[in-house]
């Protein structure tokens, strides 16, 4: 049984994807009969670039996948090198990692309502400070280099990758190497980066490049952040495989497969980025210099960190202000008075969608975890991991962005007459938990110490034993981690979410995007405002069963 | 054309489980399709039927008048209405077409769509729409304006050809805050001079936007030499010399207009919203009650009023349509029916619930029905019937595509 598990899970994420990306390929190169496509060839692709601004919006996509990740790493590594160990660290990494379950969309939602020039930030200055009484005309929002849609990006990764950092810690010695570093004069920082950090990124690599892949291809932070004229990729192919001209939809896999090809440069450049940070870091290893005098720079990450955990906390608080608000006219701090109605009017119609949102996410996550915990017992016991092959296929989910296979994988279910059936959406959920609890939990699983089984092993506890007794408790806490990491991914589908169920099974991501449209900004409060607490309650969760579990377990708790 | 779909499946390894779900869904689909003109049948039909309304959800008012009319089917005809809240009902169209070409000829996942323009252009064009006929034949057609409302038979220049059920009528009326605004424009050309002097205050949702190009298209159907030629399909040899005057009048009202047109809001709700903010002055909207509904919902304040163009706005009628694939038809039925109540229209009309006027012609009901239209409050922001002004008609759909695709390449990249 167990030994099927890895087989198990690679059909889960390498079936459909192939099956989509076909899908999407097949058009893109002129093969769609349906649509009278019989011949191959490279009109798609012709066409598609003689659209105006196309190479702006690669470009978009392509920077916005680098730029988001690189600063969100670089704020979460000076934190945690500046910081780990103190009480200022604790306090923040309980604020921060709650936030992970924050699902981009209302996240940037919140951004929106803060920065806007009507924004809260912009009523509670005027009109003392400003002197305006209405709202400046300047563009800030959908900005047409999209810097906002990278923040709002940014304040979401960054407590994704604080946490797949947190979870790799304990695994790296990360406190007595840096108790070492410091003791031979290293600054806080630079100790870190040479004596923990190379473990710790190796562990926490994959999870960068999914990082990297959904900043270059995100659609609904760029539809609510991110510039319009043009906008960046995936929004635009998306509306083009929307058109009710079906000639278009040749264009939008020829779109899709562009995209792939952004995300996959703007993995190689990463690549690239890599082996120039370690030419550099073992250069300054070499030479010996020990930047012991960095507290600027600490105090950087740390400003940095609280600023982007303030602003997500701050967002929510205005989402949960709109859904009370009654008429709020600019300047003013406060609305004019307060009411309930919204969610009156939307409580009717909340219970189906809230419903759908927890037992899919319940069902797909769970499913994930079992099949995660199976196919890693597996690899201990036939001592072979999948090697980088295995990896590529969890990966795959999160490379090929869903704008260019989620299409395919519709069709799919259509012919299967599954679509819109619970199965099916808690399959589609499935395709995008799996890999993140994969690879929030495969790094830490896999950097446990084995002399604690062969320990067990050695007092005569057995396989099962020892599976049950010491390594699942051990890594209790990053299993609970990839949990609700899970849970959040799933919360926040939309794409698949729409297309797959069809609107028959909306959640609450779905149901608020939907509304979105219509700008109205006390009902996308009210949604927005749900669409945060339902996986927060599970982070809550997560974060306190093995604190209470481990309270006299000095060693299990992270420093 | 199934056949050829069929082909690529197989040619992946999947016939057996395919074959299998085509056999499965050959065999569910076995009942007779209903017809609105025997509609005894068809009431007896629909009960216990689930119906997919998809309908689009941007706006909380329509989605609560749906859900009152999905509770009234359900307690008089026993059907269950299930609102899908889409965003942009090309979406939907996009959805039948995937259907039609995984070779899901029956038992489809759309049952009833709202519709009109270019997406009910797309759907007759591609017979993807039910039964001509079935909307004339329904029990409340006889309550219906034909005669005094030609968009009701003519969709954008197209035929309707009862393919579709008129749900509500529309038409462009303009919004400002006599709080901020003392005189208002009253043409197109009128609006860009008074932009100039009011530079920020002016701007319309971003074509695709259906608000936005109807912003287009009433602009062109103001300044085109010859109006008439709109009404025919796009000649793409004229097209440029029709429509420069639309293209001459954005590129002098662009530079004066909100974020100097360097951004655009999504909808036309997120247009009230920056005027509730003080962003922008002059606001519109394809619904003649749009602010007296927002200034009863805390949505703008009170002292916001409506004007028209004396030389008239874009008006048309939108629809409900059932695909030829629907699962539940009768059940769509009823419910297009019911739609076109007296009852459910005056309720629409009622600017505290909807405020969308109706289809019908009042004088053609009995005196309860009567009754129910002249208890109708507007709002303090509305113009009456008689002050909307003279409707001009919807360019053919081409135009919109055309339109679409010509702003785009001009303005859809900024520097």
């Amino acid at each position: 049984m167990l030994r099927l598990a890895p087989t198990l899970a690679i059909a889960i994420l390498i079936g459909p994807i192939l099956f989509g990306l076909l899908a999407t390929a097949l058009p893109a190169f002129g093969y769609f009969p349906t649509l009278g496509g019989t011949r191959f060839s490279l009109d798609a692709f012709a066409a598609l670039f003689e659209r105006p601004g196309l190479l702006r919006s690669a470009l978009l996509s392509f920077s916005s996948g680098l730029i988001t990740t690189f600063t969100s790493l670089l704020v979460v590594v000076l934190f945690v090198a500046g910081w780990s160990g103190t009480a200022v660290f604790r306090r923040l990494q309980h604020l921060v990692s709650p936030l992970l379950s924050v699902p981009h969309a209302a996240a940037a939602f919140g951004l929106a309502f803060l920065i806007a020039p009507s924004g809260w930030i912009m009523r509670l200055l005027s009109p003392e400070l400003t002197g305006l009484t209405r709202p400046p005309d300047v563009l800030i929002l959908q900005d047409a280099l999209g810097l906002t849609m990278m923040g709002g990006l940014i304040v979401k990764e960054i407590p994704f990758l604080l946490l797949v950092i947190l979870s790799a810690l304990p695994q790296s010695n990360a406190s007595q190497y840096s108790q070492m570093a410091t003791s031979l004069g290293y600054g806080r920082i630079a100790g870190f980066i040479h004596c923990v950090w190379p473990n710790v990124y190796r562990q926490i690599r994959l999870a960068v490049f999914a990082v990297i892949a959904y900043a270059s291809s995100v659609v609904d932070v760029a539809i609510i952040l991110g510039p319009d004229s043009p906008a960046p990729l995936s929004p635009r192919l998306l509306g083009w495989m929307n058109d009710p001209d079906l000639a278009l939809r040749f264009e939008a896999s020829a779109g899709a497969v562009l995209q792939l090809g952004v995300t996959v440069a703007a993995l190689v450049s990463w690549l690239l980025l890599e082996k120039i940070f370690a030419a550099l870091q073992r250069y300054y290893c070499q030479n010996g210099q020990r930047f012991a005098r960095d507290k600027a720079v600490r105090q950087i990450g740390l400003f940095s960190i609280t600023l982007a955990t303030t602003i997500v906390f701050a967002g929510l608080a205005i989402l949960a202000i709109w859904s009370v608000a009654g008429f709020w006219s600019f300047p003013d701090a406060l609305p004019d008075s307060f009411s309930l109605r919204s969610w009156a009017r939307a409580l009717p119609g909340l219970q189906q969608p809230l419903w759908n949102s927890v037992i899919i996410a319940l069902m797909a996550t769970s499913i994930a975890v079992v099949i995660t915990l199976a196919c890693l017992e597996q690899e201990v016991r036939s001592g072979r991991d999948g090697g980088s092959r295995a990896m590529l296929f969890v990966y795959l989910p999160l490379l090929v962005p869903q704008t260019g296979f989620v299409f395919g994988l519709q069709i799919f279910f259509l012919w299967l007459g599954l679509d819109a059936t619970l199965f099916a959406l808690v399959f589609v959920h499935l395709i995008f938990v799996l890999p993140y609890v994969f690879l929030s939990f495969s790094d830490p699983w896999r950097a446990f110490d084995p002399r604690y089984a062969s320990v067990a092993h050695g007092l005569g506890a057995g396989l099962n034993r020892t599976f049950w007794r010491i390594r699942l408790p051990m890594l209790l806490r990053p299993a609970l981690v990839a949990f609700a990491v899970g849970f959040a991914v799933s919360i926040g589908q939309y794409l698949p979410t729409v297309l797959i169920g069809a609107g028959r099974l909306p959640t609450i991501t779905s149901e608020a995007v939907a509304l979105s449209s219509g700008g109205d900004r006390r009902v996308i409060g009210v949604y927005a405002f749900l669409q945060m607490v339902l996986p927060f309650v599970v982070f809550l969760v997560a974060g306190l069963v093995p604190m209470l579990l481990f309270r006299n377990r000095r060693d299990l708790k992270v420093n | 054309m199934k056949n050829s779909t069929l082909k690529i499946v197989k040619s992946r390894g999947l016939s057996l489980a395919l074959s299998a779900g085509l056999a499965l869904m050959a065999s569910s689909t076995f009942s007779a399709e209903p017809n609105s003109a025997d509609w005894e049948s068809t009431v007896k039909q629909a009960r216990g039927q689930s119906v997919y309304f998809h309908a689009w959800g941007g706006s909380p008012r329509i989605n609560d008048y749906i859900g009152w009319a999905a509770s009234q089917v359900q307690k008089r005809y026993g059907i269950t209405v299930n609102h899908v809240k889409v965003t942009d009902t090309a979406n939907v169209v996009s959805t039948v077409v995937a259907e039609k070409a995984a070779g899901k000829d029956s038992d489809g996942k759309v049952d009833l769509i709202w519709i009109n323009g270019e997406n009910f252009a797309s759907m007759k064009r591609q017979k993807l729409l039910f039964a001509p006929g079935w909307a004339t034949n329904l029990p409340n057609w006889k309550y219906v304006d034909v005669e005094n409302k030609p968009t009701i038979t003519v969709d954008f220049t197209i035929p309707t050809e009862g393919l579709e059920a008129p749900w509500g009528n529309a038409k462009l009326v303009f919004f400002y805050d006599t709080a901020r605004t003392k005189s208002v424009p009253n043409s197109i050309k009128e609006l860009s001079e008074w932009a100039k002097k009011n530079p920020g205050r002016f701007t319309y949702p971003q074509p695709p936007n259906f608000i936005g190009s109807t912003f287009l298209k009433q602009a062109l159907s103001e300044l085109a030499t010859d109006p008439a030629k709109l009404l025919k399909p796009v000649v793409e040899e004229e097209f440029a010399k029709v429509a420069q005057p639309l293209f001459d009048l954005l590129d002098e009202l662009h530079p004066n207009m909100w974020r100097k047109a360097r951004a655009f809001p999504k909808t036309h709700v997120a247009m009230r919203q920056l005027m509730a903010d003080k962003e922008l002055d002059i606001i519109f909207a394809f619904n003649p009650s749009f602010a007296s509904s927002a200034i009863a919902n805390n949505e703008l304040p009170d002292s916001v009023r409506s004007f028209v163009f004396s030389k008239g706005t874009l008006g048309n009628t939108h629809f409900v349509a059932i695909p030829y694939n629907g699962a539940s038809k009768a059940g769509a039925l009823v419910l297009a029916n019911f739609l076109m109540s007296p009852e459910a229209q005056a309720h629409k009309q009622n600017p505290t619930i909807w405020g969308d006027p109706t289809v019908l012609n009042v004088d053609k009901m009995n005196a309860e029905d009567k009754a129910r239209f002249a208890r109708l409050e507007l709002g303090v922001a509305t113009l009456k019937p008689e002050e909307l002004g003279p409707m001009l008609p919807e360019p053919h759909p081409s135009w919109m595509n055309r339109l679409e695709k010509e702003w785009l390449n001009r303005y859809g990249v900024n520097n």
